[in-house]
């Protein structure tokens, strides 16, 4: 095991990232979705935070803090238009809304 | 001993992810979810980023999981356990994601010399902690997006509230 450079992180974001696209496209629970999405932006922020090391700026980190902050918007958005489906569709299943299509 | 740790953090992180998106359970994808957030946390300590760490942990584990707990209590989801747990396009979906992994794979070799940069001239020797220079930075250079990022936060919490109210 030689030293761990930048490449190394890189290479983890990057298979974090397919794992999270997989679970976004394949999953029907809306649910799993959502969590599928936080394990994107945790991709993007381990990168942010690699690149932010690699050149000893703080500036990535700062990106990340932003980044964490629209993960956090976007769960509990999400999670609001979740329960508000399941009251009037008592579904959680992605494919099972399919109002707009015929 | 960077490496080793850097090896374990990599196997929670995935390992995690893994079984996120393959649980049927969704209690057990939201604790798979926590052990992978938890590793990403442990490689943020591993770059120095002690801020980021506290933050993964408090926000993620402590705030946002729990709110994923609270959701998959309160809406039932013990019937769409029991149903098919892929969609049906999940085979192209595959071959599309591999497609992408397999484009990143080529890109990350191809590209391999320009993460071998030579090492950022080392600024004058910092004294300050991570957290010190985190607030120097996010409230001189950054104010305008940090009160951006704090106006979507109020959207935010508004709008989660009114999607989730029953009558207005």
């Amino acid at each position: 095991m030689g030293p761990i450079t930048t490449t190394h992180y890189v290479a983890l974001s990057a298979a974090l990232l397919l794992i999270g696209t997989i679970g976004v496209l394949t999953r029907r629970n809306i649910v799993i979705i959502l969590m599928s999405i936080e394990l994107i932006l945790n991709a993007v922020n381990i990168n942010l935070i690699a690149f932010s090391h690699y050149w000893q700026n703080v500036n990535g980190q700062i990106f990340a803090i932003f980044v964490i902050t629209d993960a956090v918007a976007e769960a509990a958005v999400g999670l609001g238009i979740l329960i508000a489906l399941f009251r009037n569709k008592e579904t959680v299943l992605a494919d099972e809304v399919d109002l707009l299509k015929w | 001993m960077d490496a080793l740790f850097f090896y374990l953090f990599a196997t929670l992180v995935l390992g995690g992810a893994v079984f996120t998106v393959t649980r049927r359970s969704a209690v057990h994808s939201a604790i798979s979810l926590i052990v992978s957030l938890i590793g990403v946390a442990g490689l943020y300590l591993l770059q120095q980023a002690e801020f980021l760490f506290a933050v993964q942990i408090v926000l993620y584990v402590g705030g946002i999981m729990v709110l994923f707990l609270f959701v998959i209590m309160l809406v039932n989801l013990d019937q769409a356990a029991k149903q098919r747990q892929f969609n049906r396009q999940w085979l192209i979906a595959l071959v599309c994601v591999m497609a992408v992994g397999a484009e990143l794979v080529y890109f990350m070799r191809k590209g391999a010399s320009a993460f071998r940069l030579p090492r950022a001239p080392a600024t004058a020797a910092v004294t300050e902690g991570n957290t010190e220079q985190i607030a120097t930075v996010l409230f001189s250079q950054y104010l305008l997006p940090f009160e951006i990022a704090s106006v979507l936060l109020l959207v935010a919490v508004v709008g989660s509230v009114v999607m989730a109210k029953k009558r207005i």
